[in-house]
């Protein structure tokens, strides 16, 4: 064994492209456990780690993507809220200018219409008055004229036939030079 | 060379690949236990526990040793894998991590104080790699483009005129299934051989010429080596990346080439 482990250095010295047997064994386990070791349990623990990594850094991207977009739809939102509570209220006040002008309109024609029916009533007032006023004193004026022509003449005009008839005839007079005084 | 002779009055002998290269066993008795071996299942030792530090319990926001080793991850991911796997990547990226880290680690090793030893320049440890590309790769070609639609796409690329394949075929053959996974190993070990061929000599020159036999003359002789041996170390360094990336990309050019027709 030792004999041929020297002949094979001896060999070697000679031509160094000729493998050992022994470091060849050697090459053959140290290369595969590390293969093992590294390679099949190390490197994809790392690469999971390099997946999370890049998740982590483009989940805070998207992240920060999503919410500026929110943002910007809120905005947008509330832009359009304002702009339709402004239309609503200029809307709402030139309702409230229309509607103001309409019962000003409303109330003129009202108070026109109850002015011309006071002022109607005065008048069929006045002239139920005037009717009034104007039997009342042919009444008056009757007797007035009757006691006064009775006491004139001296004669008692007692009998109704007659006396109503003077009186008639006496008013149609008065009435007739009345009218005629009125034109 | 010859100057260096002359001035070592024969003293000086540049180191050779045997007394650079082969190594006792450390416990007498137990023959497979030398040097190499040692560091190789070292740097097993330094990846896993780098990896487990980093990734056992990874947090989304990184901290610490989870920051080295993912910019590691993003390198091979980005510089490595998606290059030639597209949406693959992410499926390989163990087996291609693994390839960058421990190609690195051995590579590293060279440059380590105390340590100063690359273990990828013994051919068997980058062998041990590109055989088991080279299995995955006719594996893969097998599995997703069929027996003998691998073999059409690999020797019979579309578009050419006939007589060409004559001169391809046999080409194509012979650079996808002999000399590639060859030159994959060996690009490697090459480069690390030299390098520590050339560390070793540089040193050796400033040790001899400093310290060993200090003279008047030999002094300079060895202040120049040290000077080339910390620039060489440095350049050194950056091969040691290179080619850990290299071997990395290359794995991964062919399993892509085997998971999709190039043509």
């Amino acid at each position: 064994m030792n004999k041929a482990a020297t002949l094979l250095a001896a060999e070697e010295g000679a031509n160094p492209l000729i493998p050992h047997t022994f470091e060849l064994v050697v090459g053959i386990f140290s290369f595969f456990v590390v293969l093992f070791v590294v390679g099949r349990l190390l490197v994809p623990r790392i690469q999971k780690t390099l997946a999370e990594r890049t998740e982590a850094i483009e989940g805070g991207i998207k992240r920060a993507e999503d919410a500026q977009a929110e943002a910007l739809n809120l905005q947008k939102q509330y832009r359009e809220q304002l702009a339709e509570a402004r239309q609503e209220a200029a809307r709402l006040r030139e309702e409230a200018r229309e509607q103001a002008a309409e019962i000003r309109a409303e109330l003129r024609e009202e108070a026109q219409a109850e002015a011309r029916r006071l002022v109607e009533a005065a008048h069929a007032q006045i002239e139920a008055d005037r009717q009034a006023a104007f039997a009342q004193l042919r009444t008056e004026i009757g007797r007035l004229s009757t006691d006064l022509a009775g006491r004139i003449v001296g004669e008692s005009l007692e009998d109704e036939a007659r006396q109503s008839r003077v009186i008639d005839r006496f008013l149609d007079e008065l009435e007739r030079s009345d009218a005629q005084a009125v034109r | 060379m010859s100057a260096l002779t002359v001035l070592a009055d024969d003293q000086f002998k540049a180191p050779s690949p045997d007394e650079l290269f082969t190594f006792a066993p450390i416990i007498p008795g137990v023959d497979w236990f030398t040097k190499p071996v040692l560091l190789a299942i070292l740097s097993s030792i330094v990846v896993i526990g780098f990896c487990w530090a980093a990734f056992a319990n990874p947090k989304i926001v990184p901290r610490g040793v989870q920051n080295v080793a993912e910019y590691g991850y993003m390198f091979v991911r980005d510089q490595v894998a998606r290059p030639f796997l597209g949406k693959d990547a992410d499926r390989w990226m163990g087996l291609l991590l693994t390839l960058f880290f421990m190609v690195f680690l051995w590579n590293i090793m060279g440059v380590i104080p105390l340590l100063q030893f690359p273990v990828a320049s013994h051919i068997a440890f980058p062998a041990v790699l590109a055989i088991s590309i080279y299995v995955l790769k006719v594996y893969l070609g097998v599995k997703h483009q069929g027996a003998i639609g691998y073999f059409k796409n690999m020797m019979f690329p579309p578009g050419l005129p006939k007589p060409i394949y004559v001169l391809l075929s046999p080409i194509e053959f012979l650079s996808n299934m002999i000399i590639a996974p060859f030159t994959h190993a060996v690009r490697l070990f090459a480069n690390m051989f030299a390098g520590h061929m050339l560390l070793a000599f540089f040193s050796m020159v400033g040790f001899w010429f400093l310290f060993e036999k200090l003279t008047p003359l030999g002094a300079p002789v060895g202040v120049i080596g040290v000077i080339m041996t910390i620039i060489f170390t440095g350049f050194e360094i950056f091969i040691q990346f290179l080619q850990a990336f290299l071997f990395a990309m290359l794995a991964s050019m062919y399993i892509g080439g085997a998971l999709h027709a190039e043509h």
